[in-house]
């Protein structure tokens, strides 16, 4: 048996984590809620509110701060409770101290006013080098937790010759090992942006710093969204007592994610020059790929539902679906996330069409789809999964959790009050990361001002939501009255560990293998604008 | 999943088709130019509206903090107009709501794409985009006659 007071000392690297992503997701939450009622003209911003520094702050802080601290303290907690053992935690806290460093120096530039350039940072904007590296720390900081990780993979390996590595931890770890390869990718973009910030190089190649900035920024969706399945697989069942559906099906759609998630990054360029269309047709047909592991999960997730109903002898659809606990907070947040995810993926086709894709691109309706993919399976599904963890963490009951169900509830009305309204005004051309789109009363920009309102509606509705998550998150912290067992239990497989193939379980060849596929893929584009690099451009700061 | 994955097949199959039989391909601008040299190098010199021999148009454009040159024109209807955009200074977008014309302008390129206007009316062209603080104050006009 492991000491309490080792449980407890692990609790508090965990601790810290968790409530650094809460505290990142209250404070996204006041400047999105700005940012609705700004742009739908509801509000008459002050002179000191500047639009585009908000939605800066906003997307570093969902996008980048929340999701991170919440999948490193989420994975060190799984990997802590399912390897239980005596053990120093140096890197769990060097790990976070450093994240939180490097979040420290970009906030500051970007409060300060020296790094509006939204959190894709899109060169020949010219920040302020002291963004770029802080940003470059935050990264660095999860190879640390990542380090972690593995080092907890290898000590099972060894002290558990032939056995599998327990499902949650084997998940948790694939997820780093696809961070490893898909974070490459930005910390050689930050190789080049922060000695051209500095002035120490006369220009900047943009095209490069884009295809850099994507060959990152997809996979980054995916590590949210494995994020999400570590819950999905791992913790959900235990809510409605069922079984993960198969162990060596969960382990092979992990795999596929760490292979598939990269060779993608091109569908986000689709509009650009100096690519030409057979790439971008290439990366269109491997995008639809990476859908594949997610229509997976989509069948091992309904598997698992309807297993559970059997065993209770009931029959059918809607019979499986009322038997779920819909009234526990845990599972209302990756219920209702799974819903919005429906919605999501629909939208994400759309996106990823080559043909398609010049109808929405950088309109709002882009904004709606990753509103309903990053913010609604994935942090609806790790807020619920933050009521299960946080009396795991500290001890006590969750306080208020009728709050905790409202809260659930009202995001999934928000979101899609705020996504559906995005979507269609995207349709009709409303464009994103614009603070004001009335353009002098432009005939064709009147169409877009109701579901501006609509939006800013639903937003205002997600904002008292996340409002709710931090009173009951805190609220727990702080009372101490009921107390709760520290004890976590994962979701066993229907199907036993022991008949998964061998050759699932090496995460570090097929992390190799991840990274050789993704060379290959960008081997085309990338090979393609190095034999023709076109003319560095100087940069400048225009806000 | 059988059902999923088919799908994927049938719409990839789709978008290929449309891509080979319909010339549906998203703008792929392999031009160069060089973005301090824009007011020297013909034709974005005299940025504007060409027409061609044939009938259709050539409309040049460059896009700046905060504005589009040109900032209007106007053409007939049933045109059909072949879009060059670059960027003298960071990136920019190019997007006509309403139309498939959807692009990026990148400093050192030149993007293209083309667009029949089957009906009349005034057209918002805008910037879409992040370049700055102006930024939502920078568009155009495309009147279709």
């Amino acid at each position: 048996m492991i000491a309490d007071r080792q449980l407890r000392a692990e609790n508090r690297v965990v601790i810290a984590h968790v409530y650094t992503a809460t505290a990142a997701i209250a404070l996204g939450a006041v400047f999105g809620a700005f940012q609705g009622f700004s742009r739908a003209g509801a509000l008459t911003a002050p002179a000191w509110f500047d639009y585009y520094r908000v939605l800066t702050m906003h997307g570093v802080l969902m996008a980048l701060v929340f999701t991170t601290f919440f999948i490193t303290g989420l994975s060190l907690f799984v990997t802590y409770r399912a390897i239980p053992r005596e053990r120093k935690l140096v890197a769990g806290w060097l790990g976070w101290w450093v994240m939180l460093a490097g979040t420290a120096m970009a906030a500051a530039e970007i409060l300060g006013g020296n790094a509006t350039v939204l959190y894709t940072f899109y060169a020949p904007l010219k920040a302020s080098p002291w963004f770029y590296i802080g940003a470059t720390i935050l990264v660095l900081g999860t190879w640390i937790v990542a380090f972690e990780l593995f080092e907890n993979v290898v000590y099972w390996r060894k002290t558990n010759p032939g056995k599998p590595i327990p499902l949650v931890v084997f998940c948790a770890a694939a997820t780093f090992v696809m961070w490893i390869v898909a974070t490459l990718g930005i910390v050689a973009e930050m190789a080049l942006l922060i000695p051209w910030a500095f002035g120490w190089t006369p220009g900047i190649n943009v095209m490069l710093t884009r295809m850099l900035f994507w060959y990152f920024g997809h996979p980054l969706v995916y590590f949210w969204i494995m994020g999400a399945y570590i819950i999905w697989y791992n913790i959900i069942p235990t809510r409605y007592g069922g079984n993960t559906f198969s162990d060596g099906l969960t382990r092979l759609t992990f795999i596929m994610l760490i292979l598939l998630s990269t060779p993608v990054g091109i569908h986000h360029e689709f509009t650009e020059p100096g690519i030409s269309s057979l790439w971008k047709m290439v990366f269109t047909v491997t995008t639809y790929g990476v859908a594949i592991p997610s229509f997976i999960t989509a069948f091992a997730i309904f598997a698992s539902f309807e297993l559970m109903a059997i065993k209770q002898g009931r029959k059918g659809f809607i019979a499986t679906v009322k038997a779920l606990p819909w009234n526990d907070p845990a599972f209302a947040g990756a219920g209702y996330g799974m819903l919005l995810f429906i919605l999501g993926g629909f939208g994400g086709l759309v996106n990823a069409s080559y043909g398609m894709d010049t109808l929405i691109h950088n309109t709002i309706w882009i904004v709606g789809h990753f509103h309903v993919t990053v913010g609604g399976p994935v942090a609806l599904t790790f807020v619920g999964a933050a009521y299960w963890m946080i009396p795991r963490l500290t001890g006590r009951a969750l306080w208020k959790p009728e709050w905790a169900l409202l809260q659930a509830r009202l995001w999934f009305l928000g979101m899609l009050i705020m996504s559906f309204s995005m979507h269609f005004a995207g349709l009709l051309g409303a464009p994103r990361r614009t603070a004001d789109v009335s353009y002098f009363g432009a005939a064709t920009a009147q169409a877009w001002q109701p579901y501006m309102l609509a939006a800013a509606a639903g937003g205002f509705i997600l904002f008292l939501s996340i409002l709710t998550f931090v009173a009951v998150a805190i609220g727990t912290l702080l009372q101490n009255r009921k107390t709760e067992p520290m004890q976590a239990t994962f979701a066993t497989p229907a199907t036993p560990s022991e008949s998964t193939p061998a050759a699932l379980q090496h995460l570090f060849r097929w992390g190799l293998l991840a990274f050789a596929l993704a060379v290959l893929a960008y081997a085309g584009p990338l090979g393609e604008l190095l034999r023709n690099p076109g003319y560095l451009v100087a940069g400048m700061r225009t806000w | 999943m059988t059902f999923g994955i088919t799908m994927l097949i049938v719409f990839l199959a789709a978008i290929g088709f449309a891509a080979v039989a319909d010339d549906i391909n998203p703008p792929s601008g392999l031009r160069q130019i060089d973005p301090s040299k824009i007011a020297q190098t013909p034709p974005f010199d005299r940025p504007g509206l060409r027409r061609l021999a044939d009938g259709s148009y050539e409309a040049y454009y460059v896009a700046q903090v905060f504005s589009f040159d040109p900032a209007s024109m106007t053409v007939p209807v049933g045109s059909k107009v072949t879009f060059y955009v670059t960027s003298r200074d960071v990136v920019h977008g190019f997007f006509i709501p309403g139309t498939a014309v959807n692009m990026m302008a990148i400093p050192g390129w030149v993007n293209t794409q083309t667009h029949v206007f089957t009906h009349p009316g005034t057209y918002l062209l805008i910037c879409h985009e992040y370049c700055g603080v102006g930024h939502q104050n920078m568009f155009g006009k495309i009147e279709v006659r």
